[in-house]
């Protein structure tokens, strides 16, 4: 028997979809696992509908993964066009056409009970949907999945996403041994007969592929001594944060950003730690503050929404140096807007959104494993500086699962105990450095530091004062604090030269997307760098000098900009993504953006696309998601 | 300060006992006649008879007259947002349950902007002493309704006197899951109120005590005059807040069982005349704090890591 052929490739990207409750996350999750397993770089988003039980068989019930999986290990964006879609009903697969995201290309596995199904309305728009494929070229592999999940199931609801990944273990040959382990572990709480039927039917897709499949696919992985971990961002923030030595998180649930908690709380309490959920939002970080005040640095969680609720608190903090750090896991706004999709448009509100004047540190990690390490710096900034530091990470960070080198954490430091010396009695609250604005703080507890903490203006003594030299002092030393950290910061690096036509400027979870646009762009001979902003306030020194190095900079954020070709839209009135703001703002140079609220990641190709636009290289070419754009769908 | 006042804290003893100097900060700057003078020496006298280390005592307050008190108390003290001192106070006492708690608010600041809190405060029972300064009114504002102030009575967002029926805070507060601790007294009733914010300092859990007040530039009148004519009764319990007998020319007394939750919640909902004393008492609900950390574990350092490192086991897949 000769089996099906082998075609190797250097990476895919597939999609898996369902209805939602129908387990194509489960399955995504254990395909995910299989391919890390075996060394393959990967980066998954989820594919959440917004509902929890929404209409079954419609496009907006479609619920799964997308995965893209590579030789090498370092994968670090949602990539371009899906390669292949496993679809449990036509509906589901038409959503992700929808959604500009499949090839025309692209090979579809789809059950094929729909076919002859009872529901003849079912039946119709399977045809209907299968010939749009066909019609664009796709190659269409009719699958029983739900035949085939019956002959070991009585319900093939559940256990037909085990099939599927049955499936996918024959489509990219690999091995099934491992995939039965994982399954084991996925259900390791569930009843054993329970176990026994998934690992059976994922025997059973695997054998159907192997035995159907004219065509198999092998993605090698590029070998490595270094151990390696797969986690998404939400839950790297978690363990970062245990990590990183805090002892409270005090939140309120809210899209996207809670998940983070229930990672933390599923563990927290054995490190000594504490989540708590207030009773809102304002309590979230009322409870924080407090618990900081009192010695022990607390953190606190939310998205936008959440962040609005939370922002007298922020100058409380701000005003009072209590040092405090914030997670925002940004959703697409205003108001409830997109919850549970990426978006960029927290940035001016973090940096600027308190009442009067109130400067805070704003960092935003780039890649998943960044959200494991970046609790750390924001701790340590936090304290030495008795600030607010405020950690921006996305929709995308925080559900998708990255491929990253295992954390050392033997090193990490002991929290160190409280310290409660006395203090001379009279000590200053606020003994500012005048150079610096730093002050060492006074924790309840000291003998001799008594006094009080307030919210209204202050001087070094701490007590309250409302003539204009003792505000203006105030308000300098606090700003005077970022100065002095912008001075401990090195410039940031650029991909790619220092000098050329086009410099693109990022922050967050765009970067991975922006670098492997400019790459192919520089293999094109197109003359493209890009920079990546971790900290947005203080912004990093030298930004003026690696601008001066390009012909034409222009950021690429995920939030709304003016487009040139809108109508009214001015030199004068055209309103700039968050960051070219600021950039213009802070540099005098005319920075261009390239700012667009799809709600979901941006791909590598549209990026090079524009790049390609900007320098005049070739007329634009739309990718089919951005027509979608364009057409409002 | 009145004789009565004195009786009930004569007895504090200790080889380094401290004296009352030892709790005042700076001079007061509330108007003269406010009733916030008066909670300030009783909160004093209770941390001097109770012979507390001034930096071991943490005092959190939100906005308005009343929460300016931590600025006048050598302890340490927080001033905060409006309505926002219970989570503040929670904080503190999660992370530092060896602190004493006191939270001042006012009633605007308690029952109003920060309700959702005082709800959740209750059911959290934290360990802590809760006052509410209630002069109905807005007061740091320049006279504004607030949700006690009496029924038609004018203020400046109500120049044609009030819409609605004042809010009873002690029915609110019989009516909360875990409620551990309530008690009423007056700031024209000195002895009263010691005897009452003793009575708080001394319970384990919530202590909430609502504190009638005059403000005597925008309510001069409120309370029948600052108490000269506001009809209440006093809650009779051997176990209760003593009621001294120069107090029974002010009004009667009514025998009171404070364990017995629903005869707290009768007398609750009782405003005319207003009950003065315990009214409800439960010394066995765990404090929200507690029950936290009896469910922590807090490892060495070696244990810590050899933890983290099974928690990142999870996720490691080479």
């Amino acid at each position: 028997m000769s089996g099906p052929r082998l075609v190797r490739l250097p990476e895919h990207i597939v999609e898996i979809v369902s209805d939602a409750g129908e387990g194509a996350q489960k399955a995504a999750i254990a395909f995910a696992q299989l391919c890390a397993k075996a060394g393959n770089g990967l980066w998954t988003v989820e594919i959440i509908p917004s509902e929890i039980q929404p209409p079954p068989h419609t496009t907006g019930s479609a619920s799964g993964n997308r995965i893209r999986l590579a030789e090498r290990s370092r994968v670090t964006n949602v990539g371009n066009l899906a390669n292949v879609v496993v679809a449990f009903n036509e509906m589901a697969l038409l959503s992700r056409l929808e959604a500009g995201s499949l090839a025309d290309d692209v090979l579809v596995l789809i059950d094929d009970q729909w076919a002859t199904h009872d529901n003849e309305r079912y039946q119709r728009s399977y045809r209907e949907v299968l010939d749009k494929f066909r019609a664009r070229g796709a190659t269409i592999i009719e699958v029983p999945m739900d035949k085939e999940t019956l002959r070991h199931v009585e319900d093939a609801e559940r256990g037909k996403n085990m099939f599927a990944v049955g499936l996918l273990c024959a489509l990219y040959s690999k091995d099934l041994n491992v995939l039965q382990d994982i399954i084991r572990g996925i259900f390791e709480k569930k009843a054993p007969e329970v176990i026994a039927a998934a690992v059976k039917l994922a025997g059973a897709g695997y054998q159907y592929g192997i035995a159907n499949f004219e065509e198999c696919f092998e993605i090698q992985a590029v070998p490595t001594d270094v151990s390696k971990v797969a986690m998404n961002g939400n839950t790297a923030l978690a363990l970062g944060a245990v990590s990183a030595g805090f002892e409270l998180c005090s939140m309120y649930p809210i899209t996207p950003a809670t998940s983070a908690s229930h990672a933390l709380s599923e563990i927290f309490e054995d490190f000594g730690g504490f989540v708590h959920q207030a009773e809102d939002e304002i309590a979230a970080i009322g409870v924080a503050l407090g618990a900081s005040y009192a010695g022990k640095t607390a953190l606190t969680i939310t998205s936008g929404p959440g962040m609005a609720l939370k922002t007298e608190f922020q100058g409380l903090a701000v005003m009072t140096e209590t040092p405090l750090v914030i997670i925002n896991v940004q959703r697409g706004g205003p108001s409830t807007g997109l919850p549970t999709k990426i978006e960029q448009s927290d940035l001016l509100h973090a940096i600027y959104g308190a009442p009067g004047d109130a400067p805070k540190v704003v960092m935003a990690p780039s890649t998943i494993e960044e959200c494991f390490y970046i609790l750390s710096i924001a701790r340590r900034i936090a304290e030495e500086f008795r600030m607010l530091v405020i950690v921006l990470s996305d929709a995308n960070l925080a559900t998708g699962q990255q491929l990253f080198d295992r954390p050392d954490v033997s090193q990490t430091p002991q929290r160190p105990p409280l310290d409660l010396s006395p203090v001379q009695l009279g000590a200053l609250p606020y003994d500012w450095d005048p150079t610096t604005g730093l002050s060492q703080r006074l924790i309840p507890g000291q003998p001799g530091g008594m006094g009080v903490t307030t919210s209204l203006n202050h001087d070094r003594d701490g007590k309250a004062c409302y003539d204009s030299e003792r505000n203006q002092r105030g308000h300098s030393m606090r700003s005077r604090k970022l100065a002095a950290l912008q001075k401990t910061m090195q410039p940031p690096s650029v991909h790619g030269a220092p000098e050329g036509d086009l410099l693109l400027v990022g922050w967050g979870s765009t970067r991975g997307a922006i670098e492997e646009a400019v790459d192919v762009a520089r293999e094109e001979g197109l003359a493209v760098s890009s920079l990546n902003i971790q900290f947005l306030s203080p912004l990093p020194p030298g930004l003026h000098d690696i601008f001066s190095g390009f012909r034409q900079i222009i950021t690429v954020e995920l939030n709304y900009s003016d487009d040139w070709d809108d109508p009214l839209i001015t030199k004068e009135n055209r309103r700039y993504g968050q960051l070219a703001w600021m950039l213009r703002a802070a540099t005098l140079v005319d920075i261009d953006c390239y700012a667009k609220v799809p709600g979901r990641p941006y791909m590598p190709v549209e990026i090079f696309n524009e790049i390609k636009r900007i320098l005049g290289a070739q007329p634009r070419v739309k990718s089919p998601a951005e027509t979608l754009l364009a057409t409002g769908e | 300060m009145s004789t009565i006042a004195d009786l009930c804290v004569i007895e504090s003893g200790g080889v380094e006992a401290h004296s009352i100097d030892d709790y005042e900060s700076e001079k007061p700057r509330w108007c003269k006649g406010c009733g916030d003078h008066g909670v300030l020496a009783a909160l004093q006298r209770v941390l001097r008879k109770n012979n507390l280390e001034p930096e071991e005592v943490v005092s959190v307050s939100g906005i308005g007259c009343s929460s300016r008190l931590p600025h006048y108390l050598n302890t340490y003290g927080f001033h905060g947002i409006h309505g926002r001192a219970l989570p503040i106070a929670t904080g503190v006492r999660l992370s530092r349950p060896e602190l004493p708690v006191i939270v001042i608010m006012g009633d605007g600041d308690c029952f109003s902007i920060g309700g959702n809190h005082w709800l959740h405060a209750i059911r959290y029972n934290i360990n802590a002493v809760v006052l509410v300064l209630d002069n109905e009114v807005y007061a740091l504002t320049k006279m504004q309704v607030s949700p006690t102030t009496p029924d038609g009575w004018k203020t400046k967002t109500t120049p044609r006197g009030t819409y609605l029926q004042p809010m009873n805070p002690l029915s609110v507060v019989m009516g909360m899951t875990n409620v551990s601790f309530l008690a009423q007294s007056a700031t024209w009733l000195p002895a009263h109120l010691d005897q009452t914010i003793e009575k708080a300092w001394n319970h384990h859990g919530l202590s909430f005590v609502r504190i009638l007040q005059r403000c005597p530039v925008f309510m001069p009148t409120a309370f029948g005059d600052g108490g000269l004519n506001f009809p209440v009764t006093f809650l009779e319990n051997e176990d209760g807040i003593p009621v001294h007998p120069l107090l029974l020319k002010r009004g009667e007394t009514q025998a009171h069982n404070h364990r017995d939750i629903n005869e707290a919640q009768r007398v609750a909902v009782s405003v005319d005349p207003a009950p003065m004393g315990l009214l409800y008492q439960n010394p066995d609900i765990p404090a929200y704090e507690e029950i936290r950390w009896s469910r922590q574990d807090r490892p060495d350092h070696p244990t810590f890591l050899k933890r983290l490192d099974a928690a990142i086991d999870r996720y490691t897949v080479s």
